[in-house]
């Protein structure tokens, strides 16, 4: 199948791949997938004291689209504050990245991986 | 006659730095299909514009000639399988024949018996056919094989019943290369004294195959995997000790004896038997050089990368296929990272309409997180010994690059247990 220049594009130069220290206090982590499944994703914010998301990583087992999905989740995530970060849909992914149907679970992964990591981060702050 | 001009404007010129494609594009998936030799192409243009005839057209000199050709073509075809050319039975590939056999034979057999065996890791078009076969009333045993993918001949015999019809066995996968050990397999049937099938269609033109010598009844196989055209197949069917009769699946004019209505497809099949005699000739010395290049990129990536497994017996394999799990990156992914320069294809799940990974690894015993990770390589008569090469270069390079991307192989590498995360299936 052909894939959109957009996807392709986050596909070859992933934004924001890394690891953040995830005993950190400002840092949630999102773990969603399974290998047996063919894609764990990784997502990763830290927050800073005003709530608001200052960086946000990624790492991803997974097709070329749950990889670009992930970029495009942590580039969106940076700047937001948890309220704002935790309405991104994942129809928001699908259309900016012209997902085909077969990939949606794609988008799906990398909206429950955000809602992970801010419930991560929240139940360590109690906040 | 129609003007010869008009034959040259079709007339090929193919060199060998132009015969597919972009020369860029390492071309390594030639168990989907493979190039069509120049050679067979210049065979095959003749038939469309200057030799129009139909081969059943039995009152002017255009269907004689035709008809001269397909016989030309079926003896070669033959030739290659050494059977006589009157056991061959042309159709539009290797899935019509499958399911000719298959379906075929079953309700030919009917007052024997409806039990049909087969494996689990055969072909789609021919699990398809005996899921048919059930829906009509009959019964499958579907064998498993075992980690390198051959069958148990032990429980191959003991699943033998006096109602079973029909063995069905694929002579090599499609997905790993594995060749079954089809002599043994005929000695059981032969003794048994039920009818063998085999789904030839990876091995015809790669490997020998001799139907008469290893018992093997019924053999489906295809042009487009040995150099020749798509859309053009064959079913032998052995006519003499035991005589095998099929019900033929294509109601029609009563073309191919009976067997297969339909014009035949005089290009393809012209095309067809200049692939069979190329490959008689030619398959030994491909064989031998492909098997090298395959062992060298094999070695090259077991060297360079960590956790790389070969899946499948190494030893009773083709000799131009690997099938190679990438533990920890996922098929489709890798496959991204390289598709601008190597083609080739993947048993992930991505790369399919359903979301399960490849059933043919699977039934080898690999996780699902193994067989979302694998690649296959096939190579083919074209491939260059150069590309063995920048192949080794740039699949190291994507598994390293996706390594890079993975959390799994994160964690791999600092220790954890992946057995002992609670993952969030989905």
């Amino acid at each position: 199948m052909a894939y959109s220049e957009k996807l392709l594009d986050h596909f070859k130069n992933p934004k924001n791949v890394g690891t953040l220290d995830k005993n950190k206090k400002s840092v949630g982590t999102g773990l969603v997938g399974a290998p047996e499944c063919g894609d764990v994703m990784r997502l990763q914010i830290e927050v800073s004291e005003e709530g608001v998301i200052e960086d946000a990583k990624f790492k991803t087992f997974g097709c070329g689209s749950a990889i670009a999905s992930s970029s495009l989740a942590t580039e969106w995530l940076k700047g937001k504050s948890l309220d704002e970060a935790g309405s991104i849909d994942n129809m928001d992914i699908v259309e900016e990245l012209a997902l085909p149907p077969v990939k949606i679970h794609c988008s799906v992964l990398a909206e429950d991986a955000i809602k992970m990591a801010i419930k991560d981060y929240r139940e360590k702050n109690g906040k | 006659m129609l003007s010869l001009h008009c034959i040259c404007l079709f007339k090929l010129n193919l060199n060998n730095e132009e015969r597919y494609m972009d020369n860029n594009l390492i071309y390594f998936d030639n168990n989907a299909t493979t190039p069509c030799d120049p050679r067979v192409v210049d065979a095959m243009l003749p038939w469309f514009y200057q030799n129009p005839g139909n081969a059943a057209s039995r009152s002017h000199a255009f269907g004689w000639k035709a008809e001269e050709a397909v016989d030309y073509a079926r003896e070669q075809v033959a030739n290659l399988i050494s059977v006589e050319s009157k056991e061959i039975i042309f159709t539009s590939g290797a899935t019509e024949a499958d399911n000719l056999a298959i379906k075929g034979v079953f309700e030919m057999y009917s007052r024997k018996g409806n039990h049909i065996i087969t494996l689990k890791t055969e072909h789609k078009a021919v699990l398809d056919a005996c899921d048919r076969v059930e829906k009509m009333g009959g019964e499958v045993t579907y064998l498993d094989v075992d980690r390198e993918g051959l069958v148990n001949l032990e429980e191959l015999e003991n699943a033998i019943t006096d109602k079973t019809v029909l063995v069905s066995v694929m002579w090599a996968n499609n997905e790993t290369g594995v060749i079954q050990p089809m002599k043994e397999i005929g000695e059981i049937c032969a003794r048994k004294g039920v009818l063998f099938f085999s789904d030839a269609t990876q091995a015809v033109g790669k490997i020998p195959v001799n139907p008469k010598e290893t018992g093997v009844h019924l053999i489906a196989f295809t042009a487009h995997k040995m150099y020749g055209p798509k859309g053009v197949g064959a079913l032998f069917v052995n006519r003499k000790k035991p005589r095998v009769k099929v019900v033929a699946q294509m109601d029609g004019g009563g073309h191919e004896r009976g067997m297969r209505s339909g014009t035949l497809n005089v290009p393809g099949i012209v095309g067809f038997g200049k692939a069979a005699e190329i490959a008689k000739q030619e398959m030994e010395a491909d064989a031998k050089r492909l098997s090298v290049l395959r062992d060298k990129l094999e070695k090259a990536l077991e060297e360079r990368l960590e956790e790389v497994y070969v899946n499948g017996s190494r030893t009773n394999r083709m000799p131009h296929v690997t099938n190679i799990s990438f533990k920890h990156v996922e098929g489709e992914g890798l496959m991204m990272t390289f598709n601008e320069n190597i083609a080739v294809s993947s048993g992930s799940a991505c790369t399919s309409a359903s979301l399960e990974p490849s059933y043919v690894l699977v039934a080898l015993g690999l996780g699902d997180d193994l067989a979302h990770s694998s690649i296959r390589f096939s190579l083919g008569r074209f491939t260059k010994d150069e590309e063995i090469d920048r192949a080794i270069d740039l699949v190291a390079n994507g598994v390293t690059h996706m390594r890079d991307l993975s959390p799994i192989w994160e964690m791999y590498k600092e220790g954890v247990d992946l057995d002992s995360i609670q993952w969030e299936a989905h």
